[in-house]
């Protein structure tokens, strides 16, 4: 039976039963013959996939041939490189709290996405990729394109799983699109062996997955301990909450608020947290960790009770563990259980969704405020903007700074852009003063750190968020290293603008080298290509500008321009990001200069 | 240094930093790549194993793993949050030797010759439980079962003999608290969305056996 055939009969089926086969359990009257790659897109269609970021090749062609038939019912953006689809994916789930899809072949292909598997386990970011992999009876025999993808990605999946029968298919996508969006998300791959997406099976309709015995996403919120944190924080007379992704990823930002306004506690952010509380808040103080903000950094080691909430003290936030908050009783609410304690000790470990857990907590609290408290953190904010923030905005120098070209961009875009960045010095000094106002709106590779990241991700981004402006920040090392998802730009015309942040080093690992390294420059001054003519040639207008009088306009003509856009800003080549708590010291020994 | 000085080097060093031998017991679906899956999370942390047993438990579709480490409890307590957290595996357990009933099996390779010619021999193995597994004219395969010490032992009694080969498996262990998996597992089945259940040990009994 062909495929047009086939949804024909999937057309009148849909009739009999009176309800669309989008999203429906047990479509069918009865069974018709599907092969696995039909099956796939099913699979896609019921789960409300819209997008699918991709590259074809041998082993993965009869999905591609399946998908030609939907092209109308999802779209598939044809990337540059497989790291940049599954980053593309990561930045889509990112803005749109959907799950990413990724196609890739075998081989090369399929080696191409660890980069951005390792990037979303880490940043919990929910993604399913489907590779495709030579015929089962080619299984070990080094097979032209090859490769072992399973036991090469288990480190860095949450899940993943071969299929070599199609009638597997159905089954094993509910599976994989339930993993990666629930709990705490992260990617799976499903590798498909290329007689598996060939065989025809009689396919009995798509029943979406809600339960796995071994596995339990939504763990049972326990009272005693919401009644015990809340009794913590009632007696706390300097409380401090740390918040990070688990924030954004459990759709609890109202949920957050109130519980911090109720509370009157004062509230610093991870840098995946960012924007989960809008930066404007009163009750927002700042960035936690290694170049955040002075009062979060300090205070941490001051305040009496610390809430972490969907936070996992990452060692670029905590610096030595040692000298950490030891002071604080520490309430600690996550999805995760191996979370709880792992690196901070909990005196109350709150498991649970925290959509659930901080209204209940919240039930719970006394409407309090500590206004001297948060006059500290005043003290520390005052200090901080005379000793970095305002030479940073107003340098002495001509040569521009990173922080004046966010600055600037946000008078512009008024915290309401989408600012998708890269890894380095421009990405803490973009996380430092982006100013936003909703969430969902700052998209960085946070964990794994995955410089490439930017350019791939705000291409997702935007197909997430297609009303919203983007703008990927990126530094001149980063861009280069995923700079051929121009051409995705290109082809698709998407309305991505890129900010290149020029200082003509590899500036993070320059600062290092500058501060612990005695100035022994190896290896980080780097060339660049004329980004604008590189741009051109791909057809994206852009400019490159150095001169500060210049900065204003160019940056409103990005973001009047139509379609995608480049704007190089050439930036100090030595400039520092401070302030910074240098490696292996405590979060109180955070430096200004 | 004497061999018996390095060991209570060592054994003072195991006191002080609080290592000690633990056993982790997992139940987990019967899945191909769930073995590497488990192994990584000790091989990426750089511990090392000194035995691991996977077989298929008293459940059907479900295997259990029997795993031997030196660590701390620390340590022990966060491998088996890593383990837990693996989407196939039911559930995890660690406990310390004494909490547990525990054997390992033997196999000894001797010389028909030597035992049906040395007395002692026969004597020796009666005196160690050995069984007769194979008699062949050139060589005769016993086997017991026993803690480490035990099988150990007999290796050395039998080495002036001539052993031909020696094997031993990895250890095996029943958690002497334990009330078995079956009402564990229908727990588990009974959490599918809509059931009102409480299941929350790790929360409670934060000092006990572990539990998600």
């Amino acid at each position: 039976m062909s495929i047009i055939q086939n949804i024909t009969k999937l057309k009148k089926n849909e009739e009999a039963a009176g309800f669309p086969l989008k999203g429906a359990e047990g479509v069918f009257n009865d069974i018709v013959e599907l092969s696995g790659s039909q099956a796939v897109m099913h699979a896609f269609l019921a789960e409300d996939v819209e997008i699918i970021f991709g590259y074809p090749g041998g082993a993965i062609m009869p999905i591609y041939d399946a998908l030609y038939d939907f092209t109308d019912k999802m779209k598939h953006i044809l990337v540059r490189h497989e790291q940049g689809a599954i980053h593309a994916a990561q930045g889509y789930a990112r803005t749109s709290g959907k799950t990413g899809v990724v196609f890739a072949t075998s081989g090369p292909g399929a080696t191409n996405l660890v980069t951005g598997l390792a990037d979303a386990i880490i940043d919990s970011t929910p993604v399913v990729c489907i590779t495709g992999q030579v015929f089962a009876h080619l299984l070990g025999t080094d097979a032209f394109q090859e490769v072992d993808i399973i036991n090469i990605t288990t480190p860095v999946t949450k899940w993943n799983y071969q299929v070599t029968d199609a009638s597997e298919i159905p089954g094993v996508l509910a599976k994989a699109f339930f993993i990666a969006g629930s709990g705490r998300p992260g990617p799976v791959l499903i590798d498909i062996t290329k007689n598996a997406q060939l065989q025809k099976f009689n396919f009995e309709g798509y029943k979406k997955c809600d339960f796995i015995r071994s596995y339990r996403p939504k763990p049972v919120i326990r009272k005693s301990n919401i009644e015990q944190a809340a009794a913590l924080i009632n007696a706390a007379e300097k409380p401090f909450v740390l918040f990070g992704q688990g924030v954004i990823l459990g759709k609890a930002e109202k949920e957050f608020k109130n519980f911090i306004e109720k509370g009157g506690l004062p509230a610093a952010w991870t840098i995946l947290g960012l924007s989960a509380l809008p930066t404007d808040h009163p009750l927002n103080v700042g960035m936690l960790g290694m170049h955040g903000n002075y009062g979060p950094n300090v205070l941490t080691n001051e305040c009496d009770v610390l809430i972490a909430v969907g936070m996992r003290f990452d060692d670029r936030v905590t610096g030595r563990l040692d000298k950490y908050a030891k002071q604080a009783k520490v309430i600690h609410l996550d999805i995760d259980p191996s979370e709880i304690d792992k690196n901070v000790k909990a005196t109350i470990g709150v498991w649970g969704d925290c959509k659930e857990t901080l209204p209940l907590l919240t039930e719970l609290l006394e409407q309090k405020n500590y206004p001297q408290w948060l006059d500290r953190f005043k003290q520390y904010k005052t200090e901080e903007e005379e000793a970095c923030i305002f030479p940073e905005f107003n340098p002495a120098t001509e040569e521009i700074s990173m922080g004046e070209v966010i600055n600037v961009l946000n008078e512009l875009t008024k915290g309401d852009a989408v600012i998708v960045t890269d890894v380095g010095q421009h990405q803490m000094v973009a996380c430092r003063y982006a100013k936003f106002n909703q969430s969902k709106s700052n998209i960085t590779s946070g964990g794994a750190g995955t410089m490439g990241f930017g350019l791939p991700a705000a291409i997702g981004a935007k197909y997430g968020a297609p009303q919203r402006t983007v703008i990927a920040i990126i530094g001149d090392g980063g861009f280069q290293m995923t700079i051929q998802e121009l051409g995705t730009l290109m082809q698709t015309k998407l309305d991505v603008k890129i900010l290149i942040l020029n200082n003509r080093f590899l500036g993070m690992v320059r600062q290092w080298q500058e501060l612990f390294h005695e100035k022994r420059y190896s290896f980080v001054d780097i060339t660049s290509p004329d980004f604008v003519q590189v741009a051109k040639g791909y057809y994206i207008d852009g400019k490159s500008i150095s001169e500060r009088e210049k900065l204003k306009d160019a940056l409103q003509e990005m973001l009047d321009h139509k379609g995608p856009y480049l704007l190089e800003v050439m930036v100090g080549k030595e400039n520092n990001v401070f302030p910074m708590v240098a490696q292996g010291t405590s979060v109180a020994e955070i430096r200004l200069k | 240094m004497k061999d018996e000085n390095k060991i209570a080097l060592v054994n003072s060093a195991i006191a002080v930093s609080g290592w000690q031998e633990f056993t982790i017991t997992v139940y987990t679906e019967n899945q191909i790549g769930l073995l590497n899956r488990i192994a990584i999370i000790f091989s990426r942390r750089k511990i090392s194993i000194d035995s691991f047993n996977s077989s298929p438990s008293e459940l059907e579709g479900i295997h259990r793993f029997t795993i031997v480490i030196n660590e701390t409890e620390e340590v022990v307590r966060k491998l088996v949050r890593q383990i837990e957290k693996q989407v196939e595996v039911l559930k995890a357990y660690f406990n310390t030797s004494d909490e547990l009933v525990w054997q390992e099996l033997a196999l000894y390779k001797v010389s028909t010759d030597a035992i049906t010619e040395k007395v002692k021999v026969e004597r020796l193995l009666r005196e160690y439980g050995a069984r007769v597994v194979a008699i062949r004219k050139d060589y005769t395969v016993f086997e017991t079962t026993g803690h480490r010490e035990e099988t150990d032992a007999l290796v050395k009694v039998l080495e002036p003999y001539g052993l031909i080969e020696f094997v031993r498996s990895a250890r095996i262990a029943i958690i002497k608290t334990s009330s078995g998996f079956h009402e564990k597992l229908k727990e588990f089945e009974a959490m599918a969305p809509g059931t009102e259940l409480i299941e929350n040990t790790y929360l409670d009994k934060n000092e006990e056996v572990f539990s998600m």
